[in-house]
């Protein structure tokens, strides 16, 4: 199997499902003739023309609604945000069109754009450009969220998400687009809605997305070592969450961990939290930690940066925690 | 009667139906306010009366396939359009028979077998969307036209600027409708906008903007006739100001105590609707026992339509659950055949992308490289 770049996984993604079906266009900020400000683009607008790779105007908000009337009339658009932060100013026709039009009209409408962008911490850019802000959108019915971690992953569930009758929020991140992995070729299509099981394990459940994922990766590595069993659960779809997953985990370890880089209050793992003490009550050994980005705006300086987000540390410590080994 | 010195240019027909569906939209309107008062609607109710030129005149200078679509004040364009008005009623009375199932209201009317997609609550948030609507035509080739309407309030919304600078720029086939009706809820446009007339806003994007008198039906027809042939040449982007006036508050809760009774007796001379007639009478092209005759049909129906909403039952619980996410192979709701059983054929479809053939250079290569080398870049 080859080894691709994440963002190069998301290039063949595009390529793939553009040359599929021709409903599918791209629009964003420095797509075509810059190829991407990540160089998730490159070489598309050479490929399928002006029309179809879409050099945007600084507007998030006027072509993020743009591409969702677009949608409404039956193309497929996949809008590239060049962050989630920005974002931010597409939000109204986000949620209150995009989320809405299935509901509003009653069925007559339906949606299927993909909102795709880096989320999360780039490395010394400081509070405006470090925000993890999935939990926002995981708040909307209507929406669909998903933050692969893995290229394989990342390429299966973008064309997924292309293909879906349903607007799709991707998180991607600043800080996976270098990350290499084996990704099969072709037609390579993950499920959106379905968790993975990326580390077998039985003494602990860590729970995570994203990013994360190598973080709660490495703390498993370290664990092994002192005979600690970790299994290491990666969501990817945020919306909906995959109960089933969670509970059959959760079940088999019964202990829980859940890293998210986002805030804690009202954060994802705050609801997978819930999932888990109203259905598994009875089989937790430990209360379910949560290890998260802390409650504080992102510094620019490296040791506030750093001291701010999850870690591999960070991990480990929650997990001896709920195994009741502090300190060993 | 004497004759005109110079002949209509109009048909009998045509004015007749105008006349109709002018009448149409204030007798519907003014029955929704009255069961409004009796507690029947409920929520936010904008009211159309004053307006119905505006809805009336560009809809008959339009190709049935055009697309449309408009703000919260949208009971008037789907009526006009032709839908059916016992379920646009039911819409307003939450009952499961109306255009969205009851789940919409007055504020959320979507029609699209008459291409009529939606009425939108934030103001100015449907204004990008007609826009990618008309991207979408441009895209397939097609050479359909986009109009949507929005009020003088949206236009200091950010969502008009950074859509009428991309629809031009790409030449997009919209014609943007304000509906100048003079106050953004209780506030006066003048008090809020450093130019208070809208169309001129057009020139900073290099697009065509004209004002028109919203209160003559014949003043949009010829209007909006001109801008559809204007779009469907390749030529871009039109903004109309209609310059109109409600006759009611902004919602049925408002009194509208901001404007003077004084005001209110003045614009209501230029009502449109008798505008009409007495052109059409003036000019040979109808008989007072036309209007009389089409006022009575028009009563009858708008009776039949609150009965039709009043005796209709409310949406199942079941429905909680539907149309939030569409599930994989699930169809879209076509109300009509949903509600009165009748088949739906005039739906929108599109080739599929395996036919589909873009054809469309937006940005022509050397013509990006010519604004390139313009800004000073060499490379």
């Amino acid at each position: 199997m080859p080894e691709l770049m994440y963002r190069e996984a998301l290039n063949q993604a595009l390529a793939e499902e553009m040359e599929r079906d021709a409903n599918v266009f791209l629009i964003g900020e420095e797509v075509g003739r810059y190829n991407g400000a990540f160089k998730v683009s490159q070489g598309l607008l050479d490929k399928f023309g002006s029309a179809r790779i879409i050099d945007a105007p600084i507007s998030e908000l006027g072509f993020g609604g743009m591409s969702v009337g677009a949608a409404m009339v039956g193309l497929r658009p996949v809008v590239e945000m060049m962050t989630w932060n920005f974002a931010i100013l597409a939000m109204d026709q986000i949620v209150n069109n995009a989320a809405k039009l299935r509901h509003m009209s009653g069925g007559q409408l339906r949606c299927p754009i993909v909102f795709r962008g880096p989320g999360g911490a780039g490395g010394r850019l400081s509070s405006q450009h470090s925000q993890s802000l999935e939990a926002n959108y995981a708040h909307f019915p209507g929406l669909k969220v998903i933050a692969p971690a893995t290229p394989a992953d990342a390429k299966g569930m973008l064309k997924s998400a292309i293909r879906d009758e349903n607007p799709v929020i991707m998180f991607e991140g600043e800080r996976l687009y270098a990350l290499k992995g084996e990704v099969p070729e072709g037609e390579h299509v993950v499920p959106l809605g379905k968790a993975d099981v990326k580390r077998e394990g039985t003494d602990v459940t860590v729970i995570t997305w994203s990013r994360m994922y190598y973080f709660c990766m490495q703390a498993a590595e370290e664990l092994a070592k002192e005979g600690i069993s970790v299994e290491v659960l990666d969501l990817r779809t945020l919306r909906p969450l995959d109960e089933e997953a969670i509970l059959a985990s959760v079940r088999k370890t019964n202990r829980a961990v859940i890293v998210e880089e986002g805030w804690a209050l009202a954060g994802i793992g705050a609801s997978v939290v819930d999932i888990i003490q109203s259905k598994a009550f009875d089989e937790l050994d430990a209360p379910v930690e949560r290890v998260t980005g802390l409650d504080v705006n992102m510094s620019y300086a490296a040791n506030l940066e750093n001291a701010t987000q999850p870690d591999a540390p960070k991990i480990i410590a929650a997990v001896k925690k709920v195994l009741y080994r502090q300190g060993a | 009667m004497e004759a005109p010195a110079v002949a209509s240019p109009y048909s009998k027909d045509l004015l007749l139906t105008m006349y109709r569906k002018m009448y149409l939209i204030r007798r519907f309107e003014e029955r929704a306010g009255q069961q409004y008062t009796l507690g029947k609607i409920a929520g936010f109710c904008h009211l159309y009366i004053g307006q119905e030129a505006v809805a009336v005149g560009p809809i008959e200078a339009m190709r049935k396939d055009d697309y449309m679509l408009s703000a919260y004040r949208d009971h008037g364009q789907p009526l006009a359009r032709g839908s059916d008005a016992g379920m646009v009623m039911a819409e307003l009375f939450g009952r499961g028979t109306g255009y969205s199932k009851g789940k919409g209201g007055s504020m959320h009317i979507f029609d699209i077998e008459h291409q009529f997609y939606g009425g939108y609550g934030i103001v100015g948030g449907q204004i990008p969307l007609a826009a990618g609507m008309a991207f979408a035509s441009r895209y397939r080739n097609e050479d359909r036209v986009t109009v949507c309407y929005f009020g003088d309030a949206a236009a200091n919304q950010g969502a008009l600027h950074e859509t009428f600078n991309m629809a031009s720029k790409w030449k997009l086939p919209v014609i943007y409708i304000c509906e100048n009706n003079r106050y953004g809820m209780g506030t006066a446009i003048s008090r809020t906008s450093a130019v208070p007339e809208i169309y001129k806003r057009a020139a900073a994007y290099d697009m065509r903007g004209e004002p028109v008198d919203g209160m003559d039906v014949l003043k949009m027809y010829e209007a909006v006739k001109d801008a559809a042939a204007w779009c469907r040449a390749g030529k871009g982007p039109v903004l109309l100001e209609a310059n109109t006036y409600r006759f009611r508050g902004h919602s049925m809760a408002d009194p509208a105590t901001y404007r003077s009774k004084q005001e209110v007796e003045e614009e209501r001379k230029g009502d449109p609707i008798p505008k009409l007639r007495e052109y059409a009478i003036k000019n040979g092209l109808g008989a007072d026992a036309d209007f009389e005759r089409i006022e009575e049909e028009v009563k009858a129906q708008v009776d039949a339509a609150v009965k039709f909403a009043d005796e209709s039952p409310e949406p199942s619980l079941d429905e909680l659950w539907r149309d939030t996410i569409v599930e994989p192979g699930e169809p879209d709701v076509r109300p009509r055949e949903r509600v009165l059983g009748v088949k739906v054929e005039n739906w929108p479809s599109y080739p599929s992308g395996q036919e589909l053939k873009v054809t469309w250079d937006l940005e022509p290569r050397a013509q990006a490289e010519a604004a390139d080398k313009k800004a000073g870049l060499t490379n």
